[in-house]
């Protein structure tokens, strides 16, 4: 589930649900609750996050988007050294 | 029945699409003291390609760059492959500064670094065209402006289709997707700028399940292209496709913004132009030579490595903060959840799926389509590009003007609520609501993608067998997917509707790469393996017929 929302700090404003590029959050005005209600459509684009005013929200990568890395051959050579 | 809004909104001009170059539009047609509504799916404070950032603004200061001439070559040489009408780059050159320079007093930082700085992007010894400036700013920014000049924005609004009668457009159809039900609303214009963006979720993402995982934004759907030929325009280029690329896995744009050099696997710099990572110049290979990375796969020295290891403290923390000004703060944050450290370790890069960026609506100068009072600019036209935002900018505001200009002597038709196009589309949107059972849109955008990948294909070859054989099961599927596609409420609607202008898109695309018989950059046909000298600035263009059938024609690039 991409966005990840604090419960504890959301004041539940709805900032994040009306500016996703994606329509990926449903605000429900009668509770002043936010749902992940479409997590498959996120784009990862972290807007929610920035503009949370109260950082209530963390994004959270799927396993499919792991970044592949290897050590750099500047290291890798003093390794050897 | 899905309920039309009985209020029909009047204006001058309707902008459909609020990313860059739809507000540039809307505050361009708003300054001639105009109507001007923007009618946005998302949020124009967040929506599209340049959601969160952008870094690199290509533009012409005559006082740094010196000729004119020369600027133009630049582009030109970073276009391996691709065709375009020179007199629509020239007007782009020409008025580019004049846009930095709004947008420096409106208030996003177009020299962060209190100088005019032209960096990445560049060939060793040539001239740099991309101005390094902090974009994170730039839609909340916009948004202002237009507002300010009293425009009214339409957020959760997916417009549908354009309406036209007499040959001239009257209006537009909208979708209200704030409430779970939907609603159609119907616009009367004068005129209608289309900037819908690019045309993600046409190939498959290079991670299967998540669709979503594109560079551009997933909502631009081609939906601006769709309507724009449903309503008689020409698009050109579709059979041209471009491949971005990134890190493997993690779609994201701004491979400009990294300072590293590419590498196999053996830590060998792959660049023919330098082998020191600096701020300057960037790595431009993988722009020159877009198959670096299936080349190292298949020649056994894959995979294809950033490594950023080389570069100072000082250009670290530059990088960072430019990733910041690009808007991929989710990359950061993501390598730093996996202790990515730059300056230990590489990061494998790869190719994207192909994006359809720089194929689509066909302009004159002015930003005016073939059809009276339809105006397209950004991301979806098709015979200019000039990287995504500033092109999207200049010509954005160049089809604000015109269309302005073109309103003050056309009257509002009367009659929008009868437009016979309204009712047919009430009617299937109907259809899609009130099915018991049926298929998602999203079994519809898998297939679509499917389709293309195996028959208009980039990363294998194009054939005229296999396009025939791929537009045929196009076809089929949009009668299959007419009578099964079902809708739970207004954003399935919306995607659905996405994916039937995807696959209308992907259906001129068969026939536009089937007529280009020849190989000419990503378009590479198995059964004409050459290029066709004759075909050179020959621009390939699809319009809708009298019969409704796809005529295709060429003609010279001017």
């Amino acid at each position: 589930m991409p966005p990840v929302i604090d419960e504890e700090k959301c004041v539940g404003c709805g900032t994040c649900a009306q500016i996703c590029p994606l329509d990926v959050l449903k605000y429900h005005k009668e509770t002043r609750t936010v749902t992940v209600r479409y997590p498959d459509e996120c784009w990862h684009c972290r807007a929610c996050a920035i503009d949370c005013p109260k950082g209530a929200i963390q994004l959270r990568y799927p396993l499919s988007h792991m970044l592949l890395h290897m050590d750099a051959p500047t290291i890798r050579r003093e390794e050897l050294e | 029945m899905i309920e039309i809004d009985k209020t029909i909104l009047d204006c001058d001009v309707l902008v459909v699409g609020g990313g860059i170059a739809g507000l540039m539009a809307a505050i361009a047609a708003a300054d001639q003291g105009i109507k001007v509504i923007v009618a946005e799916k998302c949020d124009t404070r967040r929506s599209g390609s340049g959601c969160t950032g952008n870094d690199h603004f290509m533009c012409y200061i005559p006082e740094v760059h010196g000729s004119v001439d020369d600027f133009y070559q630049t582009i030109k040489m970073s276009q391996a492959g691709r065709i375009f009408d020179k007199t629509l780059v020239m007007k782009f050159i020409n008025r580019s500064f004049e846009v930095v320079q709004d947008w420096e007093k409106w208030g996003i930082e177009m020299r962060p670094t209190g100088k005019w700085e032209f960096l990445g992007h560049a060939f060793p010894g040539r001239m740099r065209i991309h101005l390094k400036y902090n974009g994170e700013n730039q839609k909340a920014v916009l948004t202002q402006e237009a507002l300010k000049r009293g425009v009214k924005i339409e957020n959760k609004t997916a417009i549908t289709d354009y309406l036209v009668e007499g040959g001239k457009i009257v209006g537009a159809i909208g979708l209200d997707i704030s409430k779970m039900q939907p609603k159609m609303k119907l616009f009367r214009a004068k005129s209608v700028i289309s900037t819908t963006g690019n045309t993600s979720r046409l190939y498959p993402s290079i991670t299967g399940a998540w669709m979503f995982n594109t560079a551009d934004c997933p909502s631009s759907a081609a939906n601006g292209r769709a309507a724009a030929y449903r309503a008689g325009a020409a698009l050109t280029n579709l059979e041209l496709p471009t491949l971005f690329a990134g890190p493997k896995y993690f779609v994201r744009s701004g491979k400009a913004t990294w300072i590293g050099l590419l590498k196999d696997s053996k830590g060998t710099a792959l660049s023919p132009f330098i082998n020191k990572p600096n701020k300057e110049l960037g790595d431009v290979t993988a722009d020159i030579w877009p198959g670096v990375f299936t080349d190292k796969y298949k020649d056994g020295t894959g995979p294809v490595y950033m490594d950023c290891s080389e570069i100072d403290k000082a250009d670290m923390d530059y990088m960072m903060w430019a990733f910041k000004c690009e808007g991929v703060t989710s990359l950061v944050d993501a390598m730093q959840k996996q202790n990515i450290d730059l300056h230990k370790h590489m990061v494998e890069f790869a190719k994207y799926e192909p994006t359809m960026f720089g194929a689509g609506i066909e302009i004159d100068e002015n930003g005016s389509t073939s059809v009276s009072g339809l105006y397209a600019a950004g991301d979806e036209v098709g015979n200019f590009r000039t990287g995504g935002i500033p092109g999207a900018a200049v010509y954005g505001r160049i089809a604000g003007e015109s269309a302005a200009a073109y309103t003050k002597n056309i009257e509002f038709s009367s009659n929008i609520a009868q437009h016979p196009l309204v009712q047919k589309r009430q009617e299937f949107f109907n259809e899609l609501l009130e099915r018991k059972t049926g298929a998602t849109w999203k079994e519809l955008n898998t297939a679509v993608q499917q389709i293309m990948s195996d028959y208009a294909s980039v990363t294998f070859v194009r054939s005229e067998t296999l396009l025939s054989a791929g537009y045929k099961y196009l076809c089929d599927l949009e009668q299959y997917a007419y009578q099964t596609v079902k809708c739970e409420n207004s954003h399935e609607l919306m995607r659905a509707l996405e994916s039937f202008d995807l696959l209308l898109f992907g259906k001129l695309l068969c026939l536009a790469a089937r007529e280009r018989k020849e190989t000419r950059g990503m378009h590479r046909r198995s059964d004409y393996t050459f290029t066709n000298p004759l075909l050179d600035g020959m621009l390939l263009t699809v319009k809708q017929g009298k019969d409704g059938e796809a005529e295709l024609n060429w003609r010279a690039t001017y």
